[in-house]
């Protein structure tokens, strides 16, 4: 893997997609492009081989965040990773939609170390499992809380 | 006769407290002798008390930056006799900076507990004094006063530096009345 | 030896006969957890690090956080955008404007709106003193991890005179409530900008007397030195990011290579450090105060070269239309993020947060495995967490 450092080009962001696509094509959805961002729709079980690849081949050596939100009839959970090398500054967003009857990510904390807070945290809050977490505790909430907040299901006090 | 407040979980309320202290200042005004030397002690007690309040070394949240703007040198509060002390049986105020969340409701009953008497509680701050911004949070305990009993609540978001160090000037002035009463020598 | 063995061997419950000396021999007595609790004088924040120690080193590490949760995200559902500004402000607490300055970046993101210049250059001042606010937070708290009170004094002292130009500026000290969805609240004051050129001048001669307490030191240096270290690969998979990233070798920092708020057009270097040690991103944050303040000094020529009458605010539509949008800062501790999905009323659908130190300090435990219990407060204050943000 060449990690030589380059500075920004505007082709940085078709590169990206077509090497994705040339490897997962069919599986993998480009939503959108901008100056460094890539935004992709991304189905569950391709997730994990998708992320290997993005951190061994394309050197996206940084999971910045996992968001979980809930849109009611179904779950998302969106990636974001970042590149220090080969292309410096660019994001890549990855969406992930998960059946509400069927709360299942596999983790990618095996891959990136960033990510295995931020997959608890999600869980905690949202209730989406992610297989292959090594600790799935609460975090952020104490150990007796048995509901998860930040679900639409759940209002806070003096809410509708 | 027991001043303990530990065997209860919640603080007292404000009708309970009164009848307690009402019985408790009756018991010692009764004493003849008694009354002489509290008399005679109670201002050096109260002297030393409020010219040297130690409070506990603690930062919650935003109002523990302005906590520690008062022990910087613009603000000293060290001239007041404010010194931070990290272990709590060293101290005499249990200083609230910060919202109380509920996993931190435990530590601050037992760090409350662990502080030997006399001593005092205050409340620093919009959170600590009625739950502040986070008005309808899941996790936030509306009010220290639900966990401790409070002596003095200092408002603002967050407090100035000399806001606080007003707020302990009005504890030095509680602390005063308590040893006048000369409460001290019952311990 | 053999009396004692006798002497150990009881009898349990279902008729065994159990050896002490040999169970307790296969047990891993030796090491020891030290909690560091919530109420503990190194840990700057409410959080707890969990130790086990053999003897004097550090085998394992586990860092409890969740004191401060308040559910912030959740709480952002119920509220309109402008009423955010505030809560947002308490995030971070001790660079507030940083996450104010974010939160308007994303809604005007959302929005699709051009904030006018005079205002984006006014945020990047902000910014820049808050960065310094919290950098000398930073250096007094090493002060009292270190010994060094003198060094707290000092530093807090300087903290002052750059709290008087917030005052100066937006009339708070701390979580100022300044920045706005379509820009700033107010104008910059007639005479700021001749006080931040003075603060400035002041700081940049009174620094290296702070600094020169700590590395004239054989003591501190030693300390520091050697002590947490991260290599490049570790630092960046972990997810850390900020000046613990720039003091492994990587030459990332948002605010050139990823510019937001006009930064593109302000010259100033990114200091990068090789070591991966606690000395190296000591010396990264010493040398980004010095790097404000170049910064501050060529925004407000920029401010004053725009002149009083250029706008610095603009009205703004309180329905913020469907969609999801993201903007990203370099706060004082690495990067953070605010991700906004709106659905086209007047309050956010999810407003997610990503703050630096919510990794930070996830990979506490690779940063203080292998030390020596007294090595702790020394490596955990040169992560400089601010937990407010790591709860939310």
């Amino acid at each position: 893997m060449d990690t030589t450092i380059r500075e920004y080009q505007d082709s940085w962001e078709d590169e990206i997609e077509s090497k994705l696509n040339e490897k997962f094509s069919g599986k993998i959805e480009f939503t959108g492009k901008e100056t460094r961002r890539v935004y992709a729709k991304v189905p569950r079980d391709a997730l994990f081989g998708i992320c290997k690849f993005l951190r061994d081949e394309l050197s996206f050596e940084h999971c910045a965040t996992v968001i979980g939100i809930d849109m009611k009839d179904y779950m998302q959970v969106v990636y974001h990773i970042d590149n220090y090398t080969v292309y410096k500054g660019e994001c890549i967003e990855l969406t992930v939609d998960v059946p509400n009857d069927d709360l299942h990510v596999p983790s990618v904390s095996s891959i990136w170390g960033g990510a295995d807070w931020n997959e608890r945290e999600t869980w905690e809050l949202f209730g989406i499992v992610f297989d292959g977490h090594p600790k799935l505790e609460r975090l952020l909430t104490p150990d007796t809380y048995e509901f998860y907040p930040f679900r639409k299901s759940y209002k806070l006090r003096g809410w509708q | 006769m027991d001043m303990s407040l530990y065997p209860h979980a919640v603080a007292m309320s404000a009708d309970e407290f009164m009848s307690w202290s009402t019985a408790m200042i009756n018991d010692l005004m009764s004493s003849g002798t008694r009354r002489t030397i509290d008399k005679l002690t109670g201002p050096i007690w109260s002297w030393s008390m409020k010219n040297s309040m130690h409070p506990l070394h603690w930062g919650l949240a935003c109002c523990a930056l302005e906590m520690a703007a008062a022990s910087a040198p613009r603000f000293d509060a060290e001239r007041y006799g404010m010194i931070y002390r990290s272990s709590p049986r060293q101290t005499d105020i249990l200083l609230v900076n910060g919202w109380i969340s509920k996993k931190v409701r435990p530590d601050i009953r037992r760090l409350y507990e662990e502080i030997p008497n006399p001593k005092w509680v205050v409340a620093m701050g919009e959170c600590a004094i009625s739950g502040g911004p986070w008005y309808d949070s899941y996790n936030t305990v509306q009010g220290l006063d639900q966990i401790v009993p409070v002596d003095v609540y200092i408002p603002g978001c967050p407090v100035r530096p000399d806001a606080m160090i007003d707020g302990f000037m009005l504890l030095q002035k509680k602390i005063d009345d308590y040893f006048r009463r000369g409460v001290f020598l019952e311990d | 030896m053999a009396d004692d063995d006798k002497a150990a061997a009881i009898k349990t419950a279902d008729s065994k006969v159990v050896d002490i000396a040999a169970e307790t021999a296969k047990m891993d007595t030796d090491k020891m957890w030290i909690i560091m609790g919530p109420q503990h004088p190194f840990s700057h924040g409410l959080w707890t690090l969990k130790i086990q120690a053999d003897g004097e080193i550090v085998t394992d590490a586990e860092p409890i956080v969740g004191y401060l949760h308040r559910g912030w995200e959740k709480e952002a559902e119920n509220r309109p955008y402008p009423k955010i500004i505030p809560m947002a402000d308490r995030l971070c607490y001790a660079a507030s404007m940083t996450y104010t300055h974010l939160y308007c970046m994303t809604v005007e993101n959302a929005l699709g709106i051009e904030v006018p210049e005079k205002a984006q250059y006014i945020r990047v001042v902000a910014d820049e003193i808050n960065r310094l606010q919290s950098h000398l937070m930073w250096l007094a708290a090493v002060g009292t991890d270190l010994g060094n009170f003198t060094v707290f004094l000092w530093a807090m002292r300087e903290r002052e005179y750059w709290m008087d130009m917030n005052v100066r500026l937006c009339g708070a000290r701390m979580t100022t409530n300044y920045p706005r969805i379509g820009g700033v609240r107010n104008d910059t004051p007639d005479i700021f900008d001749r006080d931040i050129i003075r603060c400035t001048e002041r700081f940049e001669k009174a620094l290296w007397d702070i600094i020169g307490m700590i590395d004239d030191s054989s003591i501190y240096v030693s300390r520091m030195k050697g002590t947490g270290i991260l290599t490049r690969e570790e630092c960046a998979n972990l997810g850390i990011t900020g000046p613990a990233l720039r003091g492994t070798g990587v030459d990332f920092d948002l605010r050139r290579d990823d510019p937001y708020s006009l930064y593109d057009t302000l010259d100033f270097d990114v200091p990068v450090l090789n070591a991966g040690d606690s000395y190296a991103r000591y010396m990264v944050r010493i040398e980004e105060m010095l790097q404000s303040c170049k910064i501050i000094k060529q925004a407000m020529a920029k401010i004053k070269a725009l002149g009083k009458n250029a706008p610095y605010r603009l009205k703004v539509p309180t329905n913020v239309p469907a969609g999801r949008h993201y903007a990203k800062l370099e706060d004082p501790r690495g990067e953070s993020m605010m991700y906004l999905v709106s659905d086209g009323t007047d309050k956010p659908y999810r407003l997610k947060v990503r703050s630096p130190i919510f990794v930070n300090v996830s990979a506490s435990k690779e940063l203080v495995m292998g030390c020596r219990i007294a090595d702790v407060p020394a490596i955990m204050a040169m992560i400089d967490m601010c937990l407010g943000e790591t709860d939310r």
